[in-house]
């Protein structure tokens, strides 16, 4: 789950990271009032869950309240790749003289967080990695010990950062280790962080991605996920506990199992057609489940044939049967239906659906096959093997 | 022979009152797997399937009285890493874990301990494991499979029942199967896997599953080029998944350019594995 950039860094805030004064606001007139208490030159910054903000036209500095005003009524009426824009956070303007990355995130390969630093603040740091890799800075954090001084400073140092700052440096980056700690963050990024014409150190922006089979243990941050970069399929599918993913095809997929869902995907693909979609109906599904994935596949107006593929091991394939005879019933669904039920209770499961009007597959090929079918007699067979 | 499991595994299921625990113990049992002992908090002194199995407060006390070995973990994400510190403190030699959902920093805190203990971890996230004809933890479903010299190792769950069937319907064995899971940190990993086929003499081909998200296949084709003798057939799933979303697994994402199937792909076939174009196809690559 992706956090805006106020919110990550209210919460830098809450760890003693020291952050520009402001607040957001959701209209022109708020941003106006914001400026005027702040003093009049300010940073106005769309709040969307997009890189490229700056580029967009989305981070605009006004001179006085008045001005203020102006620019955010601009910025609160754009839409940025796709997002609108319902936020802009207010932030006094800081001069800087000069700007630094500083990050934590996970290391897959590692198994252990990573703090990164960079003298090249203010890009992204994948960019960074790309052309001046030599210019970041990484150390792996001990999960069980969590992050020592000495490894900041060993950071500071080779970002070249003047000994005055360390001590600071030091605190903020603790902070940022507590934050992502903390909050099961996936990645804790402070970029930048400025030094500023009076010497300061201040965190211009941030960015916190969080652990999202994290958030049971975190109410008040799941709260704040922003719906707007989710499509509503995806949500819904959620409140039924299935992983769902929209994609330009015209076959629906409803699977059980990860793995299978992306084989099931990559093999309709492999015989010509192209999947409307990722479903996982997860293990153990029971019908009601199943009933919700098959009406929130049919929403997708693109979709004309669906392709059921289950591999009963936890899951029933007579469970699921129950679950698509309920969906049909429901649904009433006027696209073709493939059907495969392989393993626990696959006869059982069989039988039940046998009377409704369904397309039934035995192998993986051959359900793929007829589902391409379905859609275009023509593309079958692209790949023949 | 087999790898990690036999008929000299002793079980103790964790969170073996709960639904998934008492059902898949009920198959494992019925499978011809030794389940010695089963523990949930607070329930200590009951017996379940049938008063075959004794339940304990604590993995220590089960240890201590019935000489377990092995454990299966089933409880919900938020207590199963405190049952693999648990398990491993209490001397347990293979951890399988079959959670879905432990949050990530956990892992990585529960994988830092590990390498410092003697325990293997098989998973999180994963079915378990299965050795046909002798024992299975997990829940792999036990028909599915029929003893062999096939060794089999992947990340996924019912794409691994398929490729099982797939050499069962051709009446071709398996030497054990080990599913490492889906999960960022895991336990037990390819190489890690490979090497103990590589030294099993039952095993005599190996499949290998993979799937998008990290670099793990990779670092096995570099493996398997360099120290494997017997001739691996593999799969990677997701060549259609769109990059930055995860698929379902919480490891299957393509990050920044990195952990794509076609990668995989390309790395292992330059390993000389043979890559399978679909799963169906691993038998004919195999034999």
């Amino acid at each position: 789950m992706k956090l805006h950039e106020y919110q990550s860094k209210q919460i830098f805030s809450r760890y003693g990271i020291p952050i520009p004064k402001g607040r957001v606001a959701t209209t022109p007139d708020e941003a106006r009032n914001i400026a005027s208490e702040l003093g009049g030159r300010v940073v106005i910054k769309s709040q969307v869950l997009v890189g490229g903000r700056g580029k967009a036209g989305g981070i605009r500095l006004a001179k006085d309240s008045h001005e203020a005003g102006d620019i955010a009524t601009q910025i609160l009426a754009m839409e940025i790749k796709g997002l609108p824009v319902r936020k802009v956070l207010v932030d006094e303007a800081a001069s800087i003289s000069k700007e630094i990355y500083l990050g934590i995130t996970n290391d897959r390969a590692a198994r252990k967080p990573v703090m990164m630093a960079s003298s090249a603040g203010g890009v992204e740091i994948e960019e960074v990695a790309r052309t001046t890799p030599e210019k970041i800075i990484k150390t792996h954090i001990d999960p069980l010990l969590g992050l020592k001084d000495y490894q900041t400073r060993g950071i500071a140092i080779g970002i070249d950062l003047p000994k005055e700052y360390w001590k600071v440096f030091i605190q903020i980056a603790n902070g940022l280790w507590q934050a992502y700690q903390e909050c099961d963050a996936t990645l804790a990024e402070i970029n930048p962080l400025v030094i500023t014409g009076d010497n300061r150190l201040i965190a211009l922006d941030g960015k916190m991605l969080l652990d999202d089979n994290a958030l049971f243990r975190h109410p008040d941050l799941a709260e704040l996920r922003d719906l707007d970069v989710e499509a509503p399929a995806e949500v819904e599918a959620r409140k039924y506990g299935l992983t769902f993913i929209k994609l330009d095809g015209n076959i629906g997929c409803m699977v059980n199992g990860a793995g299978l869902a992306m084989t099931t995907m990559d093999i309709i693909k492999l015989f010509g057609g192209e999947p409307a979609n990722f479903l996982d109906i997860g293990g153990g599904a029971g019908s009601d489940k199943v009933a919700a994935a098959m009406r929130i596949i049919l929403t997708d107006p693109n979709v004309k044939a669906v392709l059921l593929n289950i591999f009963g091991g936890i899951t029933r394939c007579d469970e699921v049967a129950r679950g698509i005879l309920v969906a049909l019933d429901e649904v009433k669904p006027k696209v073709p239906i493939v059907v495969r039920l392989v393993g626990t209770n696959a006869e059982e499961g069989r039988k039940l659906i046998s009377e409704a009007n369904m397309i039934s597959a035995d192998t993986l090929v051959d359900a793929a096959k007829k589902a391409v079918a379905a859609v275009n007699p023509e593309s079958v067979g692209r790949y023949s093997k | 022979m087999s790898i990690l499991i036999n008929k000299n595994t002793r079980l103790i299921v964790h969170g073996i009152t709960g639904n998934e625990g008492l059902f898949h113990t009920t198959q494992m049992v019925a499978f011809g797997t030794n389940v010695v002992a089963g523990m949930t908090p607070g329930k200590g002194g009951e017996w379940v399937v049938n008063g075959k199995i004794p339940v304990f407060d604590s993995v220590k006390m089960a240890v201590e009285t019935t000489g377990a070995n092995t454990s299966c973990i089933f409880v919900p994400a938020r207590f199963a890493a405190d049952s693999i510190y648990e398990a491993a403190d209490a001397g347990i030699s293979l951890i399988v874990c079959i959670t879905e959902g432990i949050p990530v920093q956990d892992m990585m805190r529960v994988r830092n301990y590990l390498d410092q203990k003697k325990s293997r971890l098989v998973g999180p996230n994963c079915p378990g494991l299965l050795t046909p004809g002798e024992s299975k933890v997990g829940i792999i479903p036990g028909d599915i499979a029929i003893p062999g010299n096939v060794g089999v190792v992947s990340r996924s769950g019912t794409l691994t029942y398929e490729v099982l069937y797939a050499l069962k319907l051709l009446n071709r064995g398996v030497s054990t199967c080990v599913g490492i899971g889906g999960d960022p940190i895991n336990g037990t990993n390819f190489i890690d896997t490979l090497t103990m086929f590589e030294s099993d003499p039952q095993t005599e081909k190996v499949v290998m599953i993979g799937e998008i998200g990290g670099t793990d296949e990779e670092k096995a084709a570099e493996f398997i080029a360099n120290h494997m003798t017997k001739p691996v057939v593999s799969f990677i799933a997701g060549q259609t998944a769109p990059a930055g979303k995860r698929m379902g697994h919480a490891g299957a994402i393509v990050e920044g350019g990195s952990g794509l199937a076609a990668d995989k792909i390309k790395a292992l076939q330059a390993a000389g594995v043979r890559v399978a174009t679909h799963p169906e196809e691993i038998p004919s690559l195999l034999f």
